[in-house]
Parts: C-alpha cells; sequence; structure tokens
C-alpha cells in the first residue's frame, strides 16, 4: 500500500481520523485557553492584591506551574482526578477504579499551567495601563467597580493580546503530552496509526506537518486580531 | 502522611537526577553549538543557507518535542539504510535519541534569542571598533559577543528552564531520568501521587537552583546598570526583567 493511500481518506486510509483528530487538539487546547483563563485571571488578581497571603499563594502558584514539567502535571491531574473521582464513587457504594475523562483532566491540567503563564501576561498588561486615566477616571467620581469595567478590563484585553498569542502556542505544543492520558488527540492518533502500519516515519511526520499548520494559522490569526485592535485604539492612546 | 515512603521515594529518585542533568546538560550545549551555525547562517550565510536556517526554526518551534523525539526514536529505525549506517549504534539507544530531540529542538529557540542578542548590539560600538582597527574575531570577542550575551541572558534563562522541564520527555522513550525512575517506582508500588509530588519537588529545586545561578551570573555581568551606593535618600534595586518565551 502506498503511502498516499496510507494518509488518504480511503478505507484503509488514516487522513479521517488524523483530521478528527487535529480538531481534537484544537478543543482541548481551546478548553484549556478559558480554564486557564479562569486561574490566571484570579492568579494575576492575587499577585497584585494588597494583602500578603494572596500574594504569596500567587506567587507559589506560578512558580510551582512553571518550574514543574508538564508531563508531570499531566500525571498529577490525571490520577489526582481519577483518585478523587474514585473516592467520590465510593461514598456511593461503587467499588473500583473510576478515571477521570482525559479530556477534562488533559484541558485541566494544560489549563493549570496556561494560568500560570496567563497570570503574568494579565500583570504585566496592568502594569501597561497608564496611571493618569485611572486618577482622571476617579477624579470624575467613577467608583471602582466602573472604574474597572470601562478603564481596566477594556485595557487588559487589549495589552495582553501579544503575550496570550504566545500561551495559545505553548498549550497548542503541550496538548500534545495529554496523548498520555489516552486522548485520541492529533499525537496520540499519529502514535496509534505509526504502531499499527508499523510506518512511524510517515505518521510521525504527517503528525508534525498538522501541527505546523494549527500553530500557523493560529499565529496569523492571532497576528490579524493585534491590527485589528491596534486600529480601533490608534487614536486612543498613541501606543500602537 | 507515609513519611518512611516518601524518604525512600525521595532516595531512589535523587539517584535518577544525574540522568536528567546529563540528559538536561548534553543537550543545552549541543544545542548551543548548533544554534550558533544556524544564526551565523541566518546573518552572514547566501539566501539558501539563510532560508534553511528559517525553515529550521519554523519546524522545530512550530511542532511539540514530543513528535519529535518519537520521529527520531521510532522514525529513523525503520529505515534500513540508517540501520546499517555508522550512526545506527548512537541512534539504536534511546538516551542519545532523546539527546538529539531535544538539543535540535532547543537549537532552534536558541537561535532566535541569540538573534535577537545580536539585533542589541549598537551599530554605533561595531563601527567604533573597526575605526581603531578592530575587526574579525577580536571584534567578536571583545564587543559583539558581550553585548550579545548581556542582552539574551534573560531569555535565555527561560529556555534553561523548560530545558530542565523537557528532559522529562525523554521518559516517553524509556529513559530512567527522574520522571521515568518515579513511573518504574510506581509500577512496583502502586502509590502514583506520593511518587510524582516527590519528582515534581525535585524538579522544582534543581530549576529553583538554576534561576538563582543565573541570576548571579547576570549580576556579575551588569555591573554598569547598577546604581552607585549612594550617600543620602533612598537606592533603587534593578529587577530582572520577565520574559516570555513562545
Amino acid at each position: 500500500m502506498s503511502w498516499i493511500d496510507l494518509i488518504g481518506f480511503g478505507p484503509n486510509g488514516r487522513g479521517g481520523l488524523l483530521l478528527w483528530a487535529t480538531l481534537m487538539t484544537l478543543s482541548v487546547t481551546a478548553a484549556s485557553l478559558v480554564i486557564g483563563a479562569v486561574f490566571g485571571a484570579a492568579v494575576a488578581a492575587a499577585k497584585l492584591s494588597s494583602s500578603r497571603p494572596a500574594r504569596i499563594i500567587g506567587d507559589a502558584y506560578t512558580t510551582i506551574l512553571r518550574g514543574a514539567p508538564e508531563l508531570l502535571v499531566i500525571y498529577l491531574v490525571y490520577f489526582g482526578g481519577s483518585q478523587a473521582v474514585s473516592a467520590i464513587g465510593r461514598l456511593f457504594q461503587y467499588e473500583g477504579f473510576l478515571g477521570l475523562p482525559s479530556f477534562l483532566a488533559g484541558a485541566l491540567a494544560v489549563g493549570m499551567i496556561s494560568g500560570a503563564y496567563q497570570a503574568e501576561v494579565y500583570r504585566g498588561a496592568f502594569h501597561a495601563i497608564a496611571k493618569g486615566e485611572i486618577e482622571a477616571a476617579r477624579s470624575i467620581g467613577m467608583g471602582r467597580a466602573l472604574r474597572f469595567r470601562r478603564i481596566i478590563v477594556p485595557q487588559i484585553l487589549r495589552f495582553s493580546l501579544p503575550g496570550l498569542g504566545n500561551v495559545w502556542q505553548l498549550s497548542l505544543k503541550d496538548s500534545a503530552l495529554i496523548s498520555v492520558t489516552g486522548l485520541a488527540e492529533l499525537m496520540r492518533t499519529s502514535q496509534l496509526a505509526a504502531g499499527s502500519t508499523r510506518q512511524y516515519f510517515l505518521f510521525f511526520i504527517v503528525g508534525g506537518i498538522l501541527y505546523l499548520v494549527l500553530t500557523t494559522i493560529s499565529g496569523q490569526l492571532f497576528a490579524a486580531a493585534e491590527r485589528r485592535v491596534a486600529v480601533s485604539f490608534s487614536h486612543g492612546l498613541g501606543r500602537s | 502522611m507515609d513519611f518512611e515512603f516518601l524518604a525512600s521515594t525521595f532516595v531512589t529518585l535523587v539517584k535518577a537526577v544525574p540522568t536528567t542533568l546529563e540528559l538536561f546538560g548534553a543537550s543545552v550545549v549541543l544545542g548551543a553549538l548548533l544554534a550558533i551555525v544556524l544564526v551565523v547562517m541566518r546573518t552572514v550565510g547566501g539566501p539558501i543557507l539563510s532560508a534553511f536556517s528559517r525553515v529550521y526554526v519554523f519546524i522545530f518551534r512550530g511542532s511539540p518535542l514530543l513528535i519529535q523525539m518519537f520521529l527520531i526514536y521510532y522514525g529513523l529505525g525503520q529505515f534500513a539504510v540508517i540501520r546499517d549506517s555508522f550512526a545506527w549504534p548512537v541512534l539504536r539507544e534511546p538516551y542519545w535519541c532523546a539527546v538529539l530531540a531535544l538539543a535540535f529542538c532547543t537549537a532552534g529557540y536558541q537561535a532566535e534569542i541569540i538573534r535577537g542578542g545580536l539585533q542589541a548590539v549598537p551599530p554605533r560600538e561595531i563601527e567604533a571598533a573597526r575605526s581603531v582597527g578592530m575587526s574579525g574575531f577580536l571584534l567578536v570577542r571583545r564587543i559583539i559577543a558581550p553585548i550579545t550575551l548581556r542582552a539574551m541572558l534573560p531569555a535565555y534563562s527561560t529556555e534553561i528552564i523548560l530545558m530542565v522541564k523537557s528532559t522529562a520527555l525523554a521518559s516517553l522513550v524509556t529513559v530512567w531520568e527522574v520522571t521515568g525512575t518515579a513511573q518504574r517506582l510506581i509500577s512496583q508500588t502502586y502509590r502514583t501521587m506520593e511518587v510524582f509530588l516527590v519528582a515534581t519537588l525535585i524538579y522544582l529545586v534543581i530549576n529553583f537552583i538554576i534561576v538563582r545561578l543565573i541570576a548571579l551570573l547576570e549580576h556579575r555581568l551588569s555591573p554598569h546598570l547598577r546604581e552607585r551606593p549612594r550617600i543620602s535618600g533612598e537606592g533603587r534595586t534593578v529587577t530582572s526583567l520577565e520574559t516570555s518565551h513562545d
């Protein structure tokens, strides 16, 4: 069988599976970006807060999740989550091992890592806001909540766009490690196709190319988003 | 908490630390050499070499390290040409496959960091050095290299930390470094969480030490950026820049 047939969409081809797996990689990475945004916002708030314990917790979070190997974080979340789920199962008289769904465990683990990087992105963005704007808002009597909603959030979103692009690329590549939990994403599917056809080189090259397609297209999308945002802000701050 | 088990796990895993550090050291040094070659190709090589360097960086930064490692470990062994070649004794060993994959990958990132550092060298400094008759290797050693090194150090330290973490992937091609040893220990004891937590702690300690060492180096290399001690008033401390890295 020629290699065209192997990666094609015919009866013995793996093309369909690989495309499905590419979508799976995209969705698990998107889920981890959203989870990471929640963790990231909370940790950035903790690191910027005036309370010392909150700052210590925030610093510990970013230090640990940026310093521990991604693979170990995934193992810890996957097995820890499964242990927790099994413990809940025992409460309901179910004896035996219950696994955490690999999509959920993977998105949570990569999301927690992404959250550590996102926290730094948001913190940097917060510091980039001109202090005069906050003073101006305060001087016309804007309250805390309104100031946050009208002045701080829109600018954090804008300033963090380039950093978020980097975090997305990082998570896209980290998502390959979720394959160890058995989730049929791009890495795992390439690996299975390579093993069952003994065509390791072919399938890892094809998998690698699909990752390159994903990183290239998403890189261009982020660049386009940055240009768009820069246009709408260009006469506001004169910073772009 | 079973402290006895944690202690014995720690002792077992610490014995695998040299393997992790070897993987890290070998791949960072090989990667740095390769990165320098890539940067030279990109900056002074002709259009073809420059294009090759660009494509190399694009490929190795754009795809996951795990797929690169599997490509080298499983993919190359598939070809009879390679199995019969002189390189086979190296490519047969999971350890060397891991080192090669790590080195090839980090070379792509390091090349970009070095290139960024080179761009920080002000053209005037080179002109000034040329005007007093400095050229060739002396120019590189006295002017270009020190400025580049100082400018690239913050980004380089991030890359180094990423490399320490990346060595954990070698466990997936059966190298018995810290993560691999942890997995073997789990298959004997079934105590997943404790063993992985101890392994994580070991990586954090290694990274902490490396971060401190690089901060020390940065401090030594930049005496001119430090504020002179003042007689009155409070001094401002220069904090190291946070860098992000994709």
